[in-house]
């Protein structure tokens, strides 16, 4: 199992979350975030003085899936996230060792 | 005449009401855009209002109210309040029973929340600096003439005898002043500016209802004295115009309400709009109608409205705060009803309904005309403007919000 981790644009959320559920991934956690990337943020020039605004609002999605739905699930986020300017986000993918249900006694390892 | 205190006295309670409704066009409008634009929104209002103050004491209300110059435009005779003073104002060859400076800011609160409710259209990518320049033509070129035909003494209040009617055009609190003008100005400027980033694809969220509700109740309060006050007296003009004010609203609230929860679920927004769609639409009839045409007024202002709402959605107009469906469509249905349900039962004016077709004809042509003048003049206004000094801001500018871009400011840490 893996957990993808998918850093995204907060007005791409509907997009990225609807194509999810078109091919069958429903279960996801929502994060709100800010953060910054290589770009650090966004630099304005206003009445002549530079303003950093380098902290922007995100959205951090958590899922976790089988090993190889990975590739799935990058391809969708970017299909869905992208609009090819600097602050479309990043993915990160990590190995999960075990889930665990609350409401029954099932674990997957 | 003489003064009347009790005059007075409502006519200064009724501008400070009216007062209120220009910071209530802000929250409400801060209410539906997302929350990087809530403090521009609201600034929006409150720039609007301190320019226009400034403008109105200067020219403005010369432009309106000065001597008649062929039907067009005030002159100049109270240029810096000149000769508007402590004695009774005299409007249009009448002495009415309240100061010239009691008359003379009474009007210049309608003069500011006009350019408040047209800020919808700009909102979430408008130059704060483009605006000002923008309101500050906009008052006098748009605002100001329609101002002056109708209040002042000029070609609409005396159109039946232009063209072999009888009467003139009826706007009680400024149906086609206010709203007509700044609903169909805010349609021109949105077909002129660009749209917002990602508009129609991504999501835009209201930051904050209950601000937005907030908004709408500071409006429904302070429309008590915009169209109360519109009596210019402390008298039972004033009482009927007040209870056919929250009569209209009421109903048009509830229709809007049902109308949207037929098709989905009955949004507290939705009974907002359509509060402030009946409050627009009995504006012009607020002294000529009586409280049972009111609720047909308010029933028939929430559902066309609604309709204009989910017609502009269609087309893909980016005027999101909806400034033409609810004030400039509000402002047609008032108006043009204002003409069948008249009666003289609370006026000397009839309509319709009491056989008087020459008053409709008037109101048909009245509208028209306020259309027209808003819209063309506005979109060239508009037009000259973004060619020239760009109405709206750089699209990392837009994308990090107004707030943070314009002001420096941010409403949430």
């Amino acid at each position: 199992m893996k957990m993808v981790q998918a850093i995204i644009r907060p007005e791409r959320l509907d997009a990225v979350k609807k194509a999810l559920e078109d091919q069958g991934f429903i279960a996801l956690t929502i994060i709100e975030s800010k953060g910054r990337g290589e770009q650090k943020g966004i630099t304005l020039e206003y009445r002549g003085k530079k303003v950093e605004v380098d902290m922007l609002p995100k959205i951090k999605i958590e899922v976790v899936v089988h090993d190889e739905d990975v590739e799935k699930i990058i391809s969708i986020v970017r299909g869905a996230g992208r609009t090819g300017k600097f602050g479309d986000g990043k993915i990160f993918v990590m190995p999960v060792e075990m889930m665990a249900k609350v409401r029954t006694d099932e674990v997957w390892t | 005449m003489v003064i009347s205190s009790g005059d007075t006295a409502w006519l200064l309670a009724s501008t400070a009401l009216v007062m209120l409704m220009t910071p209530g066009v802000g929250f409400f409008y801060g209410g539906l855009v997302r929350r990087k634009n809530l403090v521009s929104m609201i600034t929006l209002s409150f720039v609007a209002f301190a320019l226009v103050s400034l403008q109105w004491v200067l020219f403005g209300y010369s432009l309106v109210f000065g001597h008649d110059i062929g039907g067009l435009i005030g002159g100049l005779d109270f240029l810096g309040l000149s000769g508007v003073g402590q004695s009774p104002a005299v409007i249009v060859g009448t002495e009415l029973t309240v100061p010239s400076l009691a008359y003379m800011i009474f009007q210049l609160v309608f003069a500011t929340v006009t350019l408040a409710i047209v800020t919808s259209v700009f909102a979430e990518r408008v130059k704060l600096s483009s605006f000002i320049i923008f309101g500050l033509l906009w008052t006098t070129l748009v605002y100001d003439p329609l101002a002056h035909w109708v209040w002042g003494g000029g070609w609409l209040a005396n159109l039946g005898s232009l063209i072999g009617l009888t009467g003139g055009a009826l706007d009680f609190a400024g149906g086609t002043v206010v709203h007509i003008s700044a609903g169909f100005s805010a349609l021109a400027i949105a077909l002129v500016i660009r749209k917002r980033m990602g508009f129609g694809t991504d999501m835009m969220e209201p930051s904050n209802i209950p601000l937005a509700l907030l908004g709408a109740a500071l409006l429904w309060f302070g429309w008590f004295g915009f169209n109360a006050g519109s009596a210019i007296a402390a008298n039972g003009l004033a009482a009927n115009a007040f209870v056919v004010t929250n009569t209209a609203a009421a109903a048009a609230a509830l229709a809007w309400m049902l109308l949207s929860w037929w098709n989905g679920r009955p949004a507290s927004l939705g009974f907002a709009s359509g509060a402030i769609a009946g409050l627009v639409a009995i504006t012009p009839a607020a002294g000529y109608v009586d409280p049972l045409a009111a609720i047909i007024i308010g029933i028939v202002a929430g559902a066309v409205c609604y309709y204009a709402m989910i017609y502009r959605i269609k087309k893909g107009l980016d005027e999101s705060c909806d400034c033409w469906s609810v004030h400039g469509m509000g402002g047609v249905v008032g108006a043009l009803l204002t003409g069948v349900f008249a009666t003289t039962a609370v006026n000397n004016y009839s309509g319709l309904l009491a056989g008087n077709v020459d008053q409709f004809i008037i109101q048909v042509i009245a509208v028209l005309v306020s259309v027209s003048y808003a819209f063309i003049v506005t979109f060239v206004l508009a037009k000259v403007l973004d060619s020239t000094i760009g109405m709206t801001v750089k699209e990392e500018e837009e994308y990090v919000g107004l707030d943070i871009s314009q002001h420096g400011e941010r409403a949430y840490p």
